[in-house]
């Protein structure tokens, strides 16, 4: 139990450094963009979440009684395009990333710090655009946009929408260039390419994805204003266009997007498995190289989204054997953090729980994406619940989860101060169970032929929706918890020691919350990462 | 760390200006290919002169001629991708009618 806890010694840091909002609306230092991003995004997750929750109400029974269809539409629109663009995409990388990848290197800041903060501007502008479609009457295209209907029949405001993610694109282009130039130009002295930490690897491959990918999405959602516009024809079969060619686009940036969303994810992981076992990565160069291959070959399998869609069978064949590929990477990864755990010193503190539920979540996701790239198997399986079920089990299982699991491996460092570890177990298990719940039964719904995007369903189906709906409720509370000890523990927390978890990094040699500068001294690095030959005993025990 | 001793290289006016005139001569190449019917050949010829002035912008305005090995490889990368994208996407095009099923 946290008893009252004195105040935080006035020490210097970069909370502290300077004081009012001009000195953090207009900071060039990483970690306090870090913290904009962290409640910029959390905004917009807590609103994603009131769509989805509105969804699963709807879906509590077989009538569409509490929603009309076409306010169904735009609310499972503005859910996808909320959680993607504006939670997913930018969680971990902008939140974690920008914190944490300069103290990472042992750098005072990232390369450009006016472009990081220009990038933040960048996506609250493009936040903005996407509200104002929101409070005008939505958008119902589906988060994918799919032509002719966005282009020609769209009755919602389509052009803000593709306009407020083209915007905040530039601002995920902008942080992963960061990030690349950062790595590549300014780690310290004798921090070598294979002495860094998992976690930056990680998001080295997915800042790669972030600079190729995403100005394809930008521009095809432009193309898709500039049709529905000014009828120039890109898409639509009536100007000249082809509609599957926007998919192709589309999908070209959007399958790698996944990849956005889950390897930063999966370095976090690396980070937390590796120090409650008190082990070295098993396998570290082997988890290097396959956020690489992952970034990679992720770009090569867009085409398992358009199985159905008139893609040519011959070109639907060589996308499926792509799409099983990719899945040796990440299976190398997983087989990885249980052989670290094996004969580790194995503490169940509530990052590695999170940690835990991430790699099961993240297993069902990615095998059941095996069976959607299953040519055969996809033509039953399109546009049904499984898919839905799929896509959370890697999207939230795995990004969702691997971001609650970063922001409580790492919140002693940003804010100086630890966090009730009974309520934040409990919250762990909340959300492992509640996400079971909510998607698992919607495998069957999707498996017994229950398509998604509707509001009205046959009776048969409405034990396995109410059962979802549920789950969803044990989710939320799961989610609510950590909003509700983390803010607690900014003022009442137990202060936390320089390392509290016992972990190797740079970021963990020097004070929490850290100095403006980061290191006193440049860092200089001697040793292999994850030396924990020389680490102490852990200070702090939950 | 990864500090190189980098020269930045000079680029002489009369190259900025040789190239900017250049680039106008294209434009006015463009406009006026476009008023000649040469049938099949109209986009290459069109989508020719535009690969050429893009060329022309990365090499000498982007500087990318006088960048390092590692800007290269960045620049050369981004084109990778870009032909990955096109030629797996026209990949699908070409071979939609191999089956004879209508549509595919």
């Amino acid at each position: 139990m946290i008893t009252a806890s004195p105040p935080v010694k006035e020490t210097k840091n970069y909370l502290n450094h300077e004081r009012g909002i001009k000195s953090w609306l207009l900071t060039g230092d990483h970690k306090r963009i870090a913290i904009l991003y962290l409640i910029s995004v959390t905004l917009f997750f807590a609103l994603g979440g009131v769509f989805a929750s509105l969804i699963r109400l709807e879906l509590s029974t077989p009538a569409g009684d509490l929603l009309e269809s076409n306010q169904y539409n735009k609310v499972f629109t503005m859910h996808g395009i909320l959680m993607v663009f504006f939670f997913l995409i930018p969680s971990i990388p902008a939140t974690l990333g920008n914190f944490l990848i300069p103290m990472m290197i042992g750098a005072k800041d990232l390369a450009f710090p006016k472009i990081n903060l220009l990038s933040w501007y960048i996506y609250v502008v493009g936040g903005i655009f996407t509200l104002y479609v929101l409070l005008t009457g939505g958008v119902d295209t589906g988060w994918t946009f799919y032509t002719p209907f966005s282009t020609s029949y769209s009755n919602g405001y389509v052009i803000a929408a593709g306009l407020g993610i083209f915007i905040n694109g530039f601002s995920s282009i902008l942080t992963g260039l960061n990030f690349i130039v950062t790595i590549h130009r300014m780690r310290a002295p004798g921090l070598t390419w294979f002495r860094l930490p998992l976690f930056v690897w990680a998001h080295y491959a997915t800042s790669a994805i972030m600079i190729l990918g995403t100005p394809v999405v930008a521009v095809t959602l432009f193309l898709v204003v500039l049709e529905r516009g000014f009828h120039i024809g890109f898409f639509d079969p009536a100007y000249g266009g082809d509609p599957v060619l926007f998919q192709h686009l589309f999908w070209f940036y959007s399958h790698p997007a996944v990849y956005i969303m889950i390897l930063p994810s999966m370095g976090v992981i690396s980070e937390v498995i590796s120090t409650f076992s008190s082990k070295k990565p098993f396998g570290y160069t082997f988890i290097a190289f396959s956020s690489v291959a992952i970034a990679v070959f992720g770009f090569l399998v867009w085409g398992h989204h358009l199985f159905v869609a008139g893609q040519s069978i011959y070109a639907g064949l060589v996308f499926s054997i792509l799409s099983y590929v990719v899945a040796i990477p990440s299976a190398i990864k997983v087989f990885n953090w249980a052989a670290t755990m094996y004969k580790g010193k194995v503490r169940l503190e509530t990052p590695m729980l999170y940690a835990l539920g991430f790699i099961g979540l993240f297993t069902v996701g990615g095998l059941t994406g095996i069976f959607l790239s299953s040519l055969g198997m996809d033509v039953h399986l399109t546009d049904t619940y499984f898919v839905v079920a799929h896509f959370h089990y890697v999207m939230v299982g795995g990004a969702l989860l691997g971001y609650l699991c970063g922001i409580h491996f790492w919140w002693p460092k940003i804010f100086g101060r630890m966090y009730s570890q009974v309520w934040s177990k409990v919250s762990a298990v909340l959300v492992f169970v509640g996400f079971n719940l909510t998607f698992f039964p919607q495998f069957l719904l999707g498996y017994m032929g229950m398509p998604r995007r509707y509001h009205v369903y046959p009776p048969e189906f409405q034990v396995f929706n109410v059962l979802s709906s549920a789950g969803a409720s044990v989710l939320a509370l799961g989610l609510i918890l950590p909003a509700i000890y983390l803010t607690w523990s900014l003022k009442h927390g137990e202060i936390a020691s320089e390392n509290p978890w016992g972990a190797t990094g740079l970021e963990w040699q020097t004070a929490s919350p850290p100095i403006m500068e980061n290191f006193e001294v440049t860092p200089v690095v001697t040793t292999e990462a994850y030396d924990y030959s020389t680490q102490q005993e852990v200070v702090h025990v939950g | 760390m990864s500090d190189h001793n980098e020269q930045h290289h000079i680029v002489p006016k009369s190259v900025y200006f040789a190239v900017f005139i250049t680039l106008i001569a294209m434009t006015w190449v463009t406009a006026w290919v476009s008023t000649v019917d040469l049938g099949r050949l109209n986009i290459f010829v069109a989508l020719s002169i535009a690969i050429f002035k893009a060329s022309l912008v990365i090499l000498f305005f982007m500087h990318v001629k006088y960048g390092t090995k590692l800007t290269k490889f960045t620049v050369l990368a981004g084109l990778y991708w870009l032909v990955l994208l096109l030629f797996i996407a026209m990949c699908d095009l070409w071979t939609r009618g191999w089956m004879g099923v209508p549509g595919r």
